[in-house]
């Protein structure tokens, strides 16, 4: 909210700098964002005197000037007739702005120079006065700037205030807070309505159908307005609070608003069909055209202000269009209401009408300031509209709106809470400050009643809140809590989380965070089908753009967006990956499923360019060399990756499930070249995805010791021509099953196809290693063990033996 | 003959320096000191030497034996060291040649402070607690007071799933997911994906925030202000300068926000902090007793409090970063520099 302290001065006395005031305010929970100058639109116009004035010798209108600003002398040209040499003016200076936006030039008027502009009232936009120039006090000192001269400077705060301090949304308010915090006295205004003997009850009645709704409305008329502008001390202070000067009763309704905090309205008495309100709930689809002319259909449950027959306002929210306030204007109904306040927010919310009015109303007004701001603002009718009020006012009240009344305190839970030692005397003197009532009730409890402003303070807890407020929060001593004797840290799901992170970076592989949403067309660019479960999309429904409108189902996605963007930059070579979850869709009123996974993403060259290395571009085999050294160190065995050509957006050549035992956790394979060309990829690119869930389940964490043996390891290396599309652990496999104990490992160290070799087949060479942990073993020994377990192998998948 | 031995020996240690290679060493031992080699021949010939000569002789040749011996071995040991030498100096490499490149990755700068001050609270006792990121509007806003209709709605903008299903707003609901599954005392740090539908420089709809809840008997504001004040020091350096001031929000009070003097521009009022010289860097407050009502903790027994943190905020302001987006462009040349 704005506040200008030019008017914040009228209901109290400020001795500090606009800046101190705004540190005040803001260790007393009124947040100033901005202190900023305010004033009338004019610059560089100065306090100047004519020093002598002649008739111009082309027009009988004009004078030519001379004007001293006390330290040089210019030539003036003016038309105003009260130019008269000696006087004290307002002198615009070649380069003054003034209202409007004009910048006052050197020129030439009808033949003679003018180096500047002598103002009216008018033309500077603080006052109405057009009929000449303004006749400054001699007194002031000449080449002044004409706002330090005539106190037009003004400083406005911007003030953030919370939603719990609906009693700050006015000066007064502000100025209260302030009042409590320096210890200054508080100036209400001064409101006295004088009433003409006409009665009220014979022009109007209220009838309120919905008191649910609307617990108390009250209502003046006042008749015999003129209709004109405002008075510039009015418009003034409405401007600098970002409000727009419209007319003299418009601007009272909102004068008052922000001066009380009461939203008010002005009806056209002539306008409201049978001269009377009724107060009551829309109906289904009835329209109404408001004052910014928008025709809306409302809501059964919207609250509407009526006359006799038809809606002439949305309560609380909007006038309506067909009772507004015109030129000709000459009998009012003042309107000053209590609404409901989580009504009024509902229908401005559904109606996406966010008002000064309802957003006071929406967090609650002080139920008993109703009365006072409806004579405040019909005071100043009578006084600035020249109008006759009507004698007496309506106030329906047909239900009585709760406030909060003798609040228990214990000073002693108010030093137990905020840690400090004050007396209760000092509580009472604090609560005192701010308008409370404090009675004692026994030594360890007072009773508090807070003002009717004060809509947030129902509970103990809320007057403790004020109490250090005020005494200051940082006052309050530092101390630290006693330990808790509880363990602290990781979780088991953190704690492996970190493990991947140093495990990952370690390998070169480097952490992306990207938006949990994703593009919906990312399942036709990823190639899904129709009844693919990772089109099982949580939707947002009222999502910032398409491209972010539903929760990702796998990482796959978004790790090759990180390589696009990057790929466009020049960045073509990249290990990366991803902690995050994905999200499944449930049934309606279900939270969807989350598995938190980690994905991962290679793509470029497998080495840096640098004079070491030739570019040989990162294969399947970098990313499956990757997580087996991500599996061993997490000592999860044992660990097969199975060929899968399930998922439509994976090469279905160079795909593969990821097993744990019989567990499926997660996939590795070449992104399908249909995928990239959608995607404009021009790499290939290889992902894996895990679940953490399911790798967890078989995370050890416990690592099993083995005897290192001491004797020596026998190898034998033996060649196999198998046909191509045997995959090479179902011969090692038939190796291990064997059940050998000498047999330490069976790996591949060469696989090869092409010439020398029949059609269809692929020559693999094993290397088998046979050891003991109690002795050194004998050829005979070993050649009994290779030989029975390469037999079995041959018989088994039907390997031939290389070279017999 | 004594005198022959003298000359021969004489001899032979002018020849050692000509024999520069190890045939030549040997082919010097052999010849002189070799079974046919001239010195053995001289031996042999012990006959033809007197009588009274003879001990002498023998002792002689003997010393002369020993000292060839010695010499040929010297410059042999000497010809060895040299040739490692050579082969060492053959294989000098440049030693400025860039390395074979060893790249450890990255981790993601929020990462690495949500480590940092998830580690921090660790110290103090906190235990790391998750939660769903997709979640009621119970536990996202009711079970923290803030009924529907509220204007403390304002405070956070929010994605809807259905009318009572949102992507959280905040960590906060892991506070009361945890104060129903157990009883004080409870010291939880929840870190984790927040959203809310806000993008510019300083909002992105998705970001990471901390929360912490400390319960127990007997804990009060001073407490929250002695924790939070310590985690800044930890953090931003024990010179930092804060200030707790008043605020509001629905499931705190009394409410602070915390401060510390701008870390830009040490108070004086730059862009970063909007000219006042502060930046707000965490949001906290003692429990509301209504939110221990709704979990089932009774407000007269325990007393707790509350706070919770943006980490790109603390993040942006380590590093120095003023555009939040880049935290989630994944651009390598920004991440490769964490």
């Amino acid at each position: 909210m704005k506040v200008s302290l030019k008017w914040l001065r009228d209901y109290v006395d400020v001795d500090l700098e606009p800046s101190a005031l705004a540190d005040c305010l803001t260790m007393a929970g009124l947040e100033v964002d901005a202190v900023e100058a305010a004033g009338p639109a004019f610059d560089q116009v100065v306090v100047a005197r004519i020093t002598s004035v002649r008739p111009h010798p082309q027009s009988e209108k004009l004078f030519l000037c001379e004007v001293t600003t006390g330290t040089e002398s210019l030539p003036i040209v003016c038309g105003a007739p009260n130019t008269r040499s000696g006087d004290t003016v307002a002198l615009a200076r070649v380069g003054a702005t003034i209202p409007g936006g004009f910048v006052i030039k050197s020129s030439r008027i009808r033949g003679e120079v003018s180096e500047g502009m002598l103002c009216s009232e008018e033309e500077l936009g603080i006052g109405e006065d057009n009929t000449g120039i303004m006749v400054l006090s001699p007194d002031l000192t000449l080449g002044m700037d004409l706002k330090d001269a005539l106190g037009l400077k003004d400083t406005v705060l911007d003030i953030g205030v919370t939603p719990n301090r609906a009693d700050c949304l006015s000066i007064i308010g502000i100025a209260r807070e302030v009042a409590a915090i320096t210890g200054k006295t508080l100036r209400y205004p001064e409101i006295d309505v004088t009433e003409n003997s006409e009665e009220i009850a014979g022009i109007t009645s209220v009838s309120i159908m919905d008191p649910d709704l609307c617990p108390r409305y009250t209502a003046r008329i006042i008749k015999n307005i003129t209709i004109k502008p405002s008075p510039s001390w009015m418009r003034e202070r409405l401007e600098a609070v970002g409000l727009r000067a419209i007319n003299n009763i418009v601007d009272i309704t909102n004068f008052v608003m922000m001066e009380l905090g009461q939203p008010l309205h002005a009806f056209d008495y002539r306008f409201l069909e049978e001269g009377r309100i009724v107060v009551r709930r829309s109906r289904e689809g009835e329209h109404f055209v408001s004052l910014d002319e928008k025709d809306r259909a409302l809501r059964s449950d919207t609250l509407m202000i009526c006359d006799g027959v038809k809606p002439v306002a949305i309560a609380g929210i909007m006038g309506g269009l067909n009772s507004e306030v015109k030129d000709d204007t000459s009998t009012i109904l003042l309107e000053s209401a209590y609404f409901h306040p989580p009504s009024i927010r509902r229908s401005s919310r559904w109606l996406g009408m966010g008002t000064d009015a309802a957003f006071r109303f929406e967090r609650g007004i002080d139920p008993e300031g109703v009365v006072r701001a409806l004579n405040r603002a019909a005071q100043l009718m009578a006084a600035l509209g020249d109008g006759k009020v009507c004698r007496g006012s309506i106030d329906e009240y047909p239900r009585q709106i709760e406030t909060a009344k003798d609040i228990p305190l214990r000073p002693k839970r108010v030093n137990e809470v905020l840690g400090i030692d004050i007396q209760a005397a000092e509580m009472v003197r604090i609560l005192e400050k701010l308008e409370m009532t404090v009675s004692q009730s026994d030594d360890a409890h007072y009773l508090v009643t807070p003002p009717t402003f004060r809509v947030d303070i129902t509970r103990e807890i809320d007057l403790i809140e004020e109490i250090a407020r005020i005494y200051g929060f940082n006052h309050i001593p530092v101390t630290m809590p006693g330990a808790a004797g509880m363990p602290a840290g990781e979780n088991p799901e953190q704690i492996l989380e970190s493990a991947l992170r140093f495990a990952l970076t370690g390998m070169g592989y480097t952490e992306v965070i990207t938006y949990s949403f994703i593009n919906p067309v990312s399942a036709e660019q990823l190639g899904l089908k129709d009844d693919d479960p990772l089109r099982d999309f949580v939707i947002i429904s009222n999502p910032l753009t398409e491209e972010q409108s539903v929760l990702r189902t796998s990482l796959v996605y978004n790790l090759l967006d990180v390589m696009n963007r990057n790929a466009r930059v020049g960045c073509a070579d990249l290990k990366m990956f991803e902690i995050g979850r994905v999200f499944f869709r449930r049934k309606e009123g279900e939270l969807p499923e989350e598995r938190a996974c980690v994905g991962g993403l290679i793509t470029g060259n497998r080495y840096d360019g640098s004079w070491h290395n030739k570019g040989v571009g990162a294969d399947f085999y970098d990313l499956k060399g990757c997580l087996d050294a991500l599996f061993a160190d997490q000592k999860m065995q044992p660990l097969r990756f199975v060929a899968d050509s399930s998922r439509p957006f994976l090469h279905p050549g160079r795909s593969s499930r990821i097993l744990v035992g019989q567990e499926t956790v997660g996939f590795i394979g070449e992104i399908h070249p249909d995928v990239l060309e959608r995607m404009d990829l021009k790499n290939r690119a290889i992902v894996f995805q895990l679940d953490l869930e399911t790798l967890r389940l078989f995370t050890k964490g416990k690592i099993d010791f083995r005897e290192v043996s001491k004797f020596p390891a026998s190898s034998r290396d033996m060649a196999f021509l198998v046909p191509v599309a045997m995959e090479g652990e179902t011969l090692c496999r038939t190796g291990y099953e064997q059940h050998e104990v000498l047999l330490e490992n069976v790996a591949i160290f060469d696989v090869y196809t092409g010439e020398n070799l029949p059609e269809g087949m692929k020559s693999l060479g094993l290397r088998f290693e046979y050891r003991s942990t109690k002795r050194t073993l004998t050829e005979e020994e070993i050649n009994v063990a290779h030989n029975r377990i390469v037999k079995t192998m041959v018989e088994a998948t039907g390997a031939k033996i290389r070279g017999e | 003959m004594l005198k022959t031995l003298d000359e021969l020996e004489k001899k032979v240690m002018l020849e050692l320096p000509g024999a520069t290679s190890e045939d030549a060493l040997n082919e010097l031992r052999t010849r002189y000191l070799g079974r046919k080699g001239v010195l053995t021949q001289m031996l042999r010939q012990i006959s033809a030497v007197t009588a009274e000569e003879r001990p002498l002789f023998g002792k002689r040749s003997n010393e002369i034996k020993e000292s060839l011996s010695q010499a040929i071995d010297g410059a042999l040991e000497k010809l060895k060291l040299s040739r490692k030498d050579d082969i060492l100096l053959k294989e000098t490499i440049d030693v400025t040649l860039p390395g074979r490149a060893v790249r450890i990755g990255h981790l993601h700068p929020i990462t690495r402070v949500s480590q940092e001050i998830c580690r921090i609270f660790a110290r103090m006792g906190f235990n790391v607690v998750e939660g769903p990121e997709v979640e009621t509007d119970y536990y996202n806003f009711e079970a923290l007071n803030i009924p529907k209709d509220h204007p403390a709605r304002d405070m956070q903008d929010t994605f809807y799933v259905e009318e009572n299903i949102v992507l959280r707003t905040h960590t906060s609901p892991v506070q009361i997911r945890t104060m129903e599954k157990m009883k004080p005392p409870v010291r939880i740090l929840s870190p984790g994906r927040v959203y809310r539908p806000d993008s510019d420089v300083s909002h992105t709809p998705m970001f990471h925030q901390i929360e912490g809840l400390m319960v127990d008997k007997g804990i009060t504001f001073g407490d929250l202000k002695g924790t939070l004040t310590y985690f800044l020091k930890q953090i931003f350096g024990a010179d930092i300068l804060l200030r707790f001031r008043p605020s509001f929000f629905p499931f705190t009070e009394p409410s602070a926000e915390v401060d510390i003097k701008c870390v830009m521009c040490g108070g004086k009022g730059c862009r970063v902090c909007g000219q006042s010289g502060w930046l707000e860097i965490l949001g906290s407050g003692m429990v509301d007793p209504a939110v221990f009502e709704n979990v089932g903790y009774d407000p007269e027994e325990v007393t707790g409090f509350a706070f919770g943190l943006g980490v790109e905020r603390i993040a942006m302001l380590k590093y120095g970063i003023s555009d939040i987006r880049l935290f989630f462009e994944n651009d390598w040349r920004f991440l490769e520099q964490f």
